[in-house]
């Protein structure tokens, strides 16, 4: 402490300007980073027409909650976020069971043949049917439009079944299941005593990967899914958002110039109603995205 | 092996042979022993790999048996098995097509310019965050810079058409405000690569950016402490310590990157494609949708797919050989 406080008695002139300008490019960071998201906030809860002119910038401008009362009045809004809570849980939920629990023998040195399953799992990482072979096995094992082909197709990455397993490596030393043993418990038990209540981070981490992807994946339900009732929220954003189809939620409005202004600031409160979940879960979560992406990167 | 056996069948009397046969087959049996004894030492870790094995073979393994179909005329009547082998007719369709060379190009430049660009703003973003000495805004700013990588493609896509948007887009309005024309970003196609670009960088410059910062702060304080008594200014230690400190991790990074061109992924690129910009957003991995479900071309389309993947595999490889005669580390 007493060294950086000398150091800091003498600072140059030149360190003087280094530090403004580095204040400056850190401002100039976040802002470039935080103001398309501040904007689309702004916008969803002002008057269309201000938008429109360009008059909303710094701040929202003739309050305006028309569009949010037609996104919760949406039909389609409802569907698609029942549909994606549903998903996103119980694919959570599966694709972490088969991982975790995959991990742990790989995880363990006393796993004969370890080596070779790993490379059983990684060769698909780097070989795959592709999408007209994948599909048509969906279709065959009657996997189209059920749930399943949506929280199980390419769901499942080997990438965090390594995470895990380094995690587990790194965290539960082999002596520790080798003592457990003596004491008489078994590889089972030492999974469910020892494991899952060291793991609490690595199962953070898994539910932020496994978890943000479903909620955010579109393309499953795209090309498995026909019935608009079982469409998850990505697909009807896609409608609303990209082509065009907020008009469907503004009916009533009988002039065109109006109804399209609406239809545009639906657009922002859609946005901000979608990433809902993900706000709520993200400063719970966002201390263990560090550790996630450094466990991955030990053994990529 | 014939002669020395031919040789031992000399030498040694046929009781001998027989003792020697039993040996080898007690040397078999321990061995095999030996193999069953670790099995069943571990036997019930493989019950926990039971989930996985079965959910690889069936969604990873099994449709690489409808691979076949590349080299076949598929007909949905007669199934994966029965349809009719035509060999290379559908590969040889795709390389003498007018829009192969289009796709490849399409496909090379919009990664090779992902990756020129994308590549050093997370190194700039950890070395400006890691002079941020103030803890708690570090981690502020950690925290912002990561938010938008948690932004669904749909709704990336959906911000970008609502800036970008030529009649009333918020940068449009501000260029007529300015006294510029107006400009359709996302119905050019000579804008469509730097749109799918920086967009991207906006979105994962924060997240990729963790992995330099951890790397600096594994620098040792003594390098830092040593440049500052010899009388080196921040900046100079930041070029002279810190930037060499993140190369082997950035190199790595840099390496494997460069295997992945020809991987262009689908989802961001359909979103943004449309019919004014095709010219230059049509990559590999759209076309292989567009000809396999919309026009359910599917030996074709799965055609494509595979040679796609095999190209994917040996840059993948050739990637992985120079990493590991460069920088000693390797993916496997």
């Amino acid at each position: 402490m007493t060294t950086v406080k000398r150091h800091r008695q003498q600072v140059s002139p030149g360190d003087r300007v280094f530090d403004f300008v580095l204040v400056l490019i850190t401002i100039l960071v976040v802002v470039l980073i935080l103001y398309p998201l501040y904007f689309v906030t702004i916008a969803s809860i002002s008057d269309p027409m201000q938008i429109f002119q360009g008059e909303v910038i710094l701040w929202p401008k003739g309050l305006n909650l028309e569009a949010y009362k037609r996104v919760f009045q949406n039909q389609d809004v409802f569907t698609g976020y029942k549909n994606s809570l549903i998903y996103t849980v119980l694919g959570t939920l599966i694709t972490i069971a088969i991982t975790f629990s995959a991990a742990y023998p790989l995880a363990r040195k006393k796993l004969y043949g370890g080596s070779k399953i790993m490379g059983f799992f990684m060769f698909t990482m780097f070989f795959s049917g592709g999408l007209i072979p994948t599909y048509m096995l969906v279709k065959s094992l009657h996997l189209y439009d059920t749930l399943w082909a949506v929280i199980l197709v390419d769901t499942v990455s080997v990438y965090n079944i390594i995470v895990a397993r380094t995690f587990m490596q790194n965290t539960i030393p082999e002596d520790i299941y080798e003592a457990a043993e003596m004491d008489g418990c078994s590889d089972i038990r030492a999974f469910f005593k020892i494991v899952l209540p060291l793991s609490a981070p690595i199962i953070a981490v898994l539910v932020l990967f496994y978890g943000v992807n479903l909620w955010n994946s579109y393309f499953n339900g795209l090309i498995y899914l026909s019935d608009r009732e079982t469409y998850p929220l990505q697909l009807f954003l896609r409608e609303i958002l990209l082509n065009n189809m907020a008009d469907s939620m503004i009916d009533s409005i009988g002039i065109d110039v109006s109804k399209f202004m609406v239809g545009e600031s639906i657009k922002y409160a859609v946005i901000i109603v979608s990433s809902v979940p993900m706000l709520i879960l993200y400063p719970f979560l966002q201390k263990f995205f560090v550790k996630g992406v450094m466990i991955g990167a030990v053994k990529g | 092996m014939v002669k020395t056996m031919n040789g031992e069948r000399c030498r040694f009397s046929a009781s001998e042979k027989k003792a020697k046969h039993k040996a080898k087959r007690v040397q078999y049996k321990k061995k095999a022993g030996h193999v069953l004894k670790k099995l069943s030492q571990s036997k019930s870790l493989y019950l926990f790999l039971v989930p996985a094995v079965i959910y690889f073979i069936i969604f990873r393994y099994m449709p690489l048996y409808g691979v076949q179909i590349a080299f076949k005329q598929f007909s949905p009547r007669l199934g994966i098995w029965d349809s009719r082998w035509t060999g290379m007719e559908n590969l040889s369709r795709f390389f003498e097509s007018y829009y192969f060379w289009r796709l490849i190009r399409n496909t090379l430049w919009l990664s090779l310019y992902n990756l020129v660009v994308s590549f050093p703003f997370p190194i700039l973003l950890a070395l400006i965050f890691n002079e941020v000495k103030h803890p708690k805004l570090k981690k502020t700013v950690q925290t912002i810079s990561y938010a938008p990588h948690f932004i669904s493609v749909v709704v990336l896509v959906g911000i970008l058409n609502l800036f970008f948007n030529q009649s009333n887009g918020l940068i449009n309005v501000l260029l007529e405000k300015m006294g510029f024309e107006k400009f359709g970003f996302l119905t050019s196609a000579s804008a469509f690569p730097s749109m799918y670009v920086w967009s991207g960088v906006w979105q994962n410059a924060g997240w990729n950016a963790i992995i330099y910062i951890a790397a600096l702060a594994a620098i040792d304080p003594q390098l830092h402490e040593a440049a500052q008594i010899d009388g080196a200014s921040r900046f100079q230690r930041i070029l002279h310590i810190n930037l060499p400190g993140i190369m082997p991790t950035a190199i790595i990074l840099l390496i494997l990157d460069a295997g992945k061109i020809m991987s262009m992924g689908f989802e961001k690129v359909f979103l943004m494609q449309n019919d004014q910009n095709i010219e230059t957003s049509q990559v590999i991995s759209t076309f292989v949708y567009e000809a396999g479900l919309i026009n359910s071309d599917y030996g074709f389309s799965t055609a494509i797919g595979l040679f796609n993947n095999i190209i994917n595999i040996i840059l993948l490889l050739t990637v992985n050989k120079i990493a590991k005669k460069i920088t000693d580390t390797s993916l496997f």
